[in-house]
Formats: C-alpha cells, sequence, structure tokens
C-alpha cells in the first residue's frame, strides 16, 4: 500500500521499536548495551541504535517511499535490563538478511558499528554479541583450514600445541632471529611466533627473517623427528605486499603464516583466509588493537564478537587472552568465546556471556590460542581451562630461562605433557598442580630451574571488564 | 659462582610427538592412558613403522582398528602382539574419535630401535 510523504523528524520508535515482531530465522540479531543520555526513553534510545544501524537517518526523507523500509529496516525487538546497572538497558535489534553482502564481515560492522556509535543521544554504547544466521554463515570462508586439519597437517594429538613469540620482539637481525626460532625449536615447541610488531622493519627486512626462520624450522624438524613450524607474520603495507609474502613463504615450504586482523582489517583478513585455503597454508591471527575496541565495560564492541568475526572472516588460530597471564580476561567469558570459535553450536548462556543460541553449521573451528606473561606454574590452569584444542604461548616463560630458550622449551613440553598424563589418569590438575609439576621436575633439570626461576610471579589484578551477572 | 658452571647444555633430543618428553611409562600408566581412551568413547587403534620412517604420515595398522572395543585387557594384549610380531618397530596407540575424524590421542607405546 502507498504511502504519503510527510515532510519532518519523527520519533524513532514509532518505526523502529517493534516489541512484538518475531525474529525469522534469517535475521542477524545483535544484543546492544546501551546508555542513554539523561531523560531520554529507552524505547526511543533503543529504536535510534536500531534505525541508525539499519536504515533510517534523523529526519524523513522523501526518497523512503521509493521503497519498501518495511522490508529492509531494522528493529529493536526487546529490551532487557542489565543485572546491577540501572543507567543502562540491553536492546536486541533484529536485522533483515538483505541488508548485508553476502561473506563480508566488514560490511556487517560497518552497519552495525558505525555511525551509531557516535550518535549524540547515546553517552555510551557496545556491542555484546551477534547472533549469524545459518544463511549468512553459510556464505562465509571461515577457518581455511581448521582444527582437524591443522592437527593432520602439523601431527599433533591428544595435547595442546606448544609455542612462543620470539623475543626481543624488535631488534634482532634476520640471522639472529632464525637463531632464536632454531633454539626453541630443538627444545621441544611445536610453534614459534613472529610477534606482531614484526612486519619488514630497517633492522630485518622480511625477506630476511623468512629465509633464516625456514631454514631453522627445517632443521630443528631434521634433528627432532617432529613437525615444527613458525608463523610468518605476513601482515604488510598494502595487500600486494601481502600477497607477495604469504607466496614466499609458500615457496619455502613453510606451515603456517600470520596476519594481524584488526589493525590489518577484515578486508584483508579475508583476503588472506581466501588465499590460505587455495594454497594449503595455515593462517594465525593476532588481536592487535582489540583492547582498545573491547575493554570498556559499557562503550565499543565485546571480543566474542570480535571473535565470531575472525572465525567468519577466517583463521586457524586467534589470541583469545590466558584468564591467567598479565592480560585481561575473565574466566567465564574467555569460556563463551572460545565456544564459539571451536563448537558447532553454542546455546545461550548469561553466565558465560552468550546472549544468542549460535548455530556454526559445518564451519571448521579455530584454535584458541593463551599467551602473554604465562609459565611453567600456570601450566595446570592453562590445560584446565583451555583444553585440547588451544596453542599455549610461553615468550618469557620461555627464553626467560636461565639456560636459554632450548631449555625453556624443554621445560614447558615436559611441564605440558605431564599436566596431560596426569589429567587423562583422572587427576584433578587444578589441585594436584604442585605436586604434578615437582614430580615432572624430578626427570627434567630443565623444569626444576623453570619452577625456582617463576616460583613467585603472579598477575592477580581484578578484571577491568566483568560479566553482567549477580 | 660463575656464570658457565650454573648454565646446563641443553641436548636435542629425537622425539616421537605427545609424551616423547616424558620418561617411558610404567605398565600401569600406559593402563590409564588406554582406560581414558575408552573413556572418551573413542576408538583404541594401534600402529606400527620401523624407525626409519616414523615421519611418515601413514604407519601400519596392525589389523584393523578396533572399532567400538571397551576391553582394557583385550587392547593391551593386541599392543603386546603388535611388538612381539614388530620387535623393531614403534609402537603407537591412537585414540580415534569418528566424531570429528581426527586422533584424540596418539602415542607411542614401544619405541624401536
Amino acid at each position: 500500500m502507498s504511502k504519503k510523504y510527510d515532510a519532518g523528524v519523527k520519533e524513532y520508535r514509532d518505526t523502529y521499536w517493534t516489541p512484538d515482531y518475531v525474529p525469522l530465522d534469517t535475521d542477524l540479531l545483535a544484543c546492544f548495551k546501551c546508555t542513554g543520555q539523561e531523560g531520554v526513553p529507552r524505547e526511543e534510545v533503543a529504536a535510534a541504535v536500531a534505525a541508525e544501524s539499519s536504515t533510517g537517518t534523523w529526519s524523513t526523507v522523501w526518497s523512503e517511499l521509493l521503497t519498501d523500509l518495511e522490508f529492509y529496516k531494522g528493529r529493536c525487538y526487546r529490551i532487557e535490563d542489565v543485572p546491577g546497572d540501572k543507567e543502562s538497558f540491553y536492546a536486541f535489534i533484529a536485522y533483515p538478511l538483505d541488508l548485508f553482502e553476502e561473506g563480508s564481515i566488514t560490511n556487517v560492522l560497518t552497519s552495525l558499528v558505525g555511525n551509531v556509535f557516535g550518535f549524540k543521544a547515546l553517552r555510551h554504547l557496545r556491542l555484546e554479541d551477534i547472533r549469524f544466521p545459518m544463511a549468512f554463515i553459510k556464505t562465509c570462508g571461515g577457518p581455511p583450514n581448521g582444527i582437524v586439519v591443522e592437527r593432520d597437517r602439523l601431527n599433533k594429538y591428544g595435547r595442546p600445541l606448544l609455542g612462543c613469540t620470539i623475543k626481543p620482539k624488535l631488534g634482532l637481525s634476520g640471522k639472529n632471529y632464525g637463531r632464536v626460532v632454531y633454539e626453541c625449536l630443538r627444545g621441544g615447541l611445536d610453534l614459534t611466533k613472529d610477534d606482531e610488531n614484526i612486519n619488514s622493519q630497517p633492522f630485518q627486512r622480511w625477506r630476511e627473517r623468512f629465509e633464516f626462520v625456514a631454514e631453522a624450522v627445517k632443521l630443528a624438524q631434521q634433528e627432532t623427528g617432529e613437525v615444527k613450524g613458525h608463523y610468518l607474520n605476513c601482515t604488510a603495507t598494502t595487500p600486494e605486499e601481502m600477497y607477495e609474502r604469504a607466496e614466499f613463504a609458500k615457496e619455502l615450504d613453510m606451515p603456517i603464516i600470520m596476519h594481524d586482523y584488526i589493525t590489518g582489517g577484515f578486508t584483508a583478513n579475508t583476503g588472506l583466509a581466501n588465499w590460505c585455503r587455495k594454497n594449503g597454508m595455515l593462517l594465525h591471527i593476532h588481536r592487535a588493537m582489540h583492547a582498545v575496541i573491547d575493554r570498556h565495560p559499557k562503550h565499543g564492541i565485546h571480543f566474542r564478537v570480535l571473535a565470531k568475526c575472525l572465525r567468519l572472516s577466517g583463521g586457524d588460530q586467534l589470541h583469545t587472552g590466558t584468564v591467567v597471564g598479565k592480560l585481561e580476561g575473565d574466566r567465564q567469558t574467555t569460556l563463551g568465546y572460545i565456544d564459539n570459535l571451536r563448537e558447532s553450536f553454542v546455546p545461550e548462556d548469561r553466565t558465560r556471556g552468550n546472549f544468542f543460541d549460535q548455530d556454526w553449521g559445518s564451519m571448521p573451528g579455530v584454535f584458541a590460542v593463551a599467551s602473554g606473561g604465562i609459565h611453567v606454574w600456570h601450566m595446570p590452569a592453562l590445560l584446565a581451562i583451555f583444553g585440547d584444542d588451544s596453542c599455549l604461548q610461553f615468550g618469557g616463560g620461555t627464553h626467560g630461562h636461565p639456560w636459554g630458550s632450548a631449555a625453556g622449551a624443554a621445560a614447558n613440553r615436559v611441564a605440558l605433557e605431564a599436566c596431560v598424563k596426569a589429567r587423562n589418569a583422572g587427576r584433578e590438575i587444578e589441585k594436584e598442580s604442585r605436586d604434578i609439576l615437582m614430580e615432572a621436575a624430578k626427570h627434567s633439570p630443565e623444569l626444576a630451574i623453570a619452577l625456582e626461576t617463576w616460583k613467585e610471579i603472579k598477575f592477580e589484578f581484578d578484571t577491568v571488564d566483568k560479566l553482567d551477572v549477580q | 659462582m660463575p656464570f658457565q658452571s650454573t648454565v646446563g647444555d641443553y641436548q636435542t633430543v629425537a622425539t616421537l610427538e605427545t609424551f616423547g618428553f616424558l620418561p617411558p611409562m610404567s605398565q600401569d600408566e600406559i593402563y590409564d592412558q588406554i582406560a581414558y581412551i575408552i573413556a572418551q568413547g573413542w576408538s583404541p587403534v594401534i600402529e606400527h613403522v620401523h624407525p626409519s620412517g616414523s615421519m611418515q604420515t601413514y604407519w601400519s595398522y596392525w589389523k584393523l582398528p578396533f572399532f567400538g572395543e571397551k576391553d582394557l585387557n583385550m587392547v593391551v594384549s593386541e599392543l603386546e602382539a603388535c611388538h612381539r610380531a614388530y620387535p623393531d618397530h614403534h609402537v603407537r596407540m591412537v585414540g580415534y574419535d569418528a566424531y570429528t575424524q581426527s586422533q584424540g590421542t596418539c602415542f607411542v607405546v614401544f619405541e624401536g630401535r
């Protein structure tokens, strides 16, 4: 039925607050934590968020009558209190599938976290969660390989992968850098990692690094009889240079490369993931800049959204924090989003911060990477929290060993295997952590020294961003 | 103390992936690990290879995967039979997970020479 054009400014809630709406299976659903300016009713704030992140603008415009906006508009269909917080509330918004380009995480975020975040009627706005409909998921490439394929390629079963970042992260020449890689891998690590800051600086151009690292990986593999790898960071100034680096890694017969998906951007990330799928290359993903976006409890984007976006955009491993190390992250929340990286179905569970049922269908899983301020004493807790489908990375906890990186690597490997063995034998590894590690150290002087070196180091600060539960 | 005397020399060792950095397991410890495989609902699989081929993806099956086998003693006796038949081969125990089409775990029980 045609409508008449009525110029002027309408209240958002007249059009975008639809409490009777029942979301469709194909709708993309979002939950925002909204904090409005004083005096603005909740429904108006919520409707404004729905409008500004979909079809609306501040004024009625004649050209909207050229289409059927009822079909395209986002709708706020539910408002909920935030437990223990009177000034904020949750707004649940449903977006029709046709608002988004197929397979484009970039497009989804441009709408959902675009202009609306600067909107004056809001004091704060935080995107807490997105339910991606299966119809959208099926248009995304996802992880180039996934957990199962990665295990098969690396020949690692029944335990987490063990890695570390090369330190110092900046300033080493290519040859010295390759030496540190070799020391770690010969000592028993499965994987080493370029620090995210390492791209192609004057002290070490990328080609130099790639060649020396490749030699180190191959040598360690030959000497230990185990499969080894190093995440060669392909994050670059332009997509063209990124692909050039990826191609060279492939030429060197390396199994895995890496990308920084937030600073590099979703378009670059999706492109590189597609390249990896075509070229049989594993893809490790770093998340620099995430804490700028996800740490404030009332503003920004929760990391669970960024994690879901990465699974869709593509990556085989993603950093998730450690819970126990030097970086922010509470245990239940972390479990909530690592489920979303690895499982094929994740039910709504507010105690883990998951606001929606999320069906991933046949999308492969992503390894959860725990890295940052962890050492051997954390091993039992890390295994208990992250389980086998994870990659545990000890930087300082490897290179800081008094005998050097190879001995540090061996200490971590012994500790990890002792914990896995104890868990499988039915022991409570968190409760019995001390006994398990001390027993293992009897057979490993490297571990005994590591336990002595790091015995007093803890990072016990309160979490800034807590779950909204009481 | 002078620096040199406090620093140990780490020698590279050739290892066979999971549990390669632990001392050889006792019989009871191996039983515990097999019981874990069975308790997870995984199928026990026994594989063996001459040490020169240890980096191959495929090791030879001993018979076929023991699909649905729940009897710990039966798995142990098959492991021993495989070791007797190929005394110079590595023998590994796999917990095969048909749901993920992956190995839930895998570790070497007998090292060949």
